[in-house]
């Protein structure tokens, strides 16, 4: 059995928010550089031009690549022979989310009652998802999460018999009333199966796919690649100002489901695509 | 040193050179422009147009609108005079040591709908945001002749350098949400929705909606899906 301090934790946590929001990852990177190549409309390409131009800027002087810093997201998986040991598992992610936005100057986007709305000043609480897995390591990766493209997120169940048909065209009219809203060019997350709060957790967890990365399965890999195409072609574009780059991958996830259901989740990740991983 | 003056008051299209790739990046005027904005400068303003902004506007989102709206349905005075003005709908990230603000750019203009006609009857002459919004807000640019700017969502370390001054000037308690008012300098925009009610998105996304690139040309309503 291996000991991890609880502190061990926060400080990781901390670390991660700030990096998270001030240097895009790799990937999304090279994602906006291959569709500033291929982009038709000259507004779409200026604003795919500016946004490297603004990732640039927010990693040379180390800050936020967006205002909207988001809600932390926070996934843990933590290994069955790990103990944590000095503190309260959740208490010290929730002060490592706490004091990650204080010090890193990052913005307090959360309101600690739904209705009555009062900022709680410190962008906690974090929603965190924790899974136990084998070994003696923990692995933790904070999302930031903007609320725009957030907001433009839906959930449905499909009849069984609407199988893929149904599905891409649930999808498609997930981006198309979302548009500019939702701050594209997007990463669109899709759950498919599972149960009411398994599916939306799909979507979120496609999210946090490597752009470029298919799903393992061919029939998954290649609805991946016609949904994609069919996105570009609705004409949304960057910020919805029209173009051919409205989304940078559709990742999918899939998990088994009950035989009276097919249901679908559409996740959309704005173009502040942002996500950090640490393994403890 | 840039000029400041208002290009648009002799109605002359005053296209700024070496800059044309900015933000529009398409073959349409682009202008510099002081605050406040005239009437009759906003009714010159076309979609698709290029604006550099610079002078005073005001910063205000979700929460403060439904406080300002509520005040203004019971024939109340607003915390700041915003006739004449121009609202940017956005919340910046805190600055760090030495900076005037945090990141910060347009947040989602669309949640800000309701509140719009209520704002612009007001007097508000302009609004900047990002994203597409109903048809109320087109309606109302042409019924009070005012206009609805897109800034990018997003290119937040960019806009921040735009900023020249920033102060809370109401609203203390809602924190990233407080009223502020800025003073800006080139601060980048498109003309999303003009006085006519025109509707840039609409206009781009039918040319590139199943764009062929042999033709340069999107076909609308050939879904293949």
């Amino acid at each position: 059995m291996r000991i991890v301090d609880a502190e061990v934790l926060t400080e990781s946590v901390a670390k991660l928010c700030w990096e998270a929001c001030y240097y895009l990852p790799e990937d999304v990177l090279a994602g906006f550089r291959r569709a500033e190549k291929t982009e038709a409309s000259p507004i779409g390409k200026s604003i795919l031009q500016q946004l490297l131009e603004n990732a640039d800027e927010a990693k040379t002087n180390h800050m936020p690549y967006c205002h909207d810093t988001g809600m932390a997201v926070v996934f843990a998986e933590i290994g069955q022979d790990v103990h944590i040991s000095g503190g309260n598992y959740l208490d010290s992610i929730q002060e490592g989310v706490r004091t990650g936005y204080r010090e890193g100057y990052l913005r307090k986007s959360v309101v600690g009652d739904p209705l009555l709305r009062v900022n709680t000043g410190d962008n906690t609480p974090a929603v965190v998802h924790t899974e136990i897995v084998p070994g003696d390591q923990i692995k933790i990766t904070v999302l930031p999460k903007g609320g725009g493209s957030e907001n433009m997120s839906a959930m449905k169940f499909l009849l069984p018999g609407e199988g893929i048909e149904g599905v891409k065209k649930f999808v498609l009219q997930t981006i198309k009333s979302a548009g500019g809203k939702a701050c594209p060019p997007v990463v669109v997350g899709v759950g498919i199966g599972g149960s009411f709060d398994k599916v939306t957790s799909l979507a979120k967890h496609a999210v946090l796919r490597e752009i470029g990365v298919h799903h393992p399965d061919p029939h998954i890999a290649e609805l991946e690649n016609e949904l994609l195409e069919a996105i570009n072609d609705t004409g949304i574009g960057p910020q919805g100002l029209g173009g051919t780059s409205t989304a940078l991958w559709v990742p999918i996830e899939t998990y088994a489901c009950h035989i009276t259901a097919l249901p679908v989740a559409v996740n959309i990740q704005c173009h502040a695509a942002r996500k950090k991983t640490i393994v403890i | 040193m840039l000029d400041y003056s208002t290009l648009l008051a002799g109605g002359e299209i005053n296209r700024i050179t070496g800059q044309n790739e900015k933000l529009g990046g398409i073959n349409m005027p682009e202008y510099r422009l002081q605050t406040p904005i005239s009437k009759e400068d906003i009714k010159k303003l076309k979609i698709g147009d290029t604006v550099f902004l610079s002078g005073t506007i005001y910063m205000a989102r979700d929460a403060a609108h439904k406080r300002m709206v509520e005040l203004l349905e019971n024939k109340e005075p607003l915390p700041v005079n915003l006739k004449g003005e121009i609202i940017f709908y956005a919340g910046p990230c805190p600055p760090k040591p030495g900076q005037v603000i945090g990141p910060v750019a347009p947040t989602t203009a669309f949640r800000m709908d309701p509140y719009a006609p209520a704002m612009y009857k007001y007097g508000v002459v302009g609004t900047i945001g990002k994203g597409p919004r109903r048809d109320l807000v087109k309606e109302s640019c042409k019924k009070y002749g005012a206009i609805s700017f897109a800034a990018i969502g997003g290119l937040s370390t960019i806009l921040s350098r735009r900023v020249k001054a920033v102060q809370v000037v109401a609203y203390d308690d809602l924190g990233p949400e407080a009223i502020r008012r800025l003073e800006v300098q080139d601060f980048p925009l498109l003309v999303a929705y003009d006085s006519n009610g025109e509707d840039l998105y609409q206009q781009e996304i039918a040319k590139y909606e199943n764009y062929n690139q042999k033709t340069n040309k999107g076909a609308v309503g050939h879904e293949k899906i």
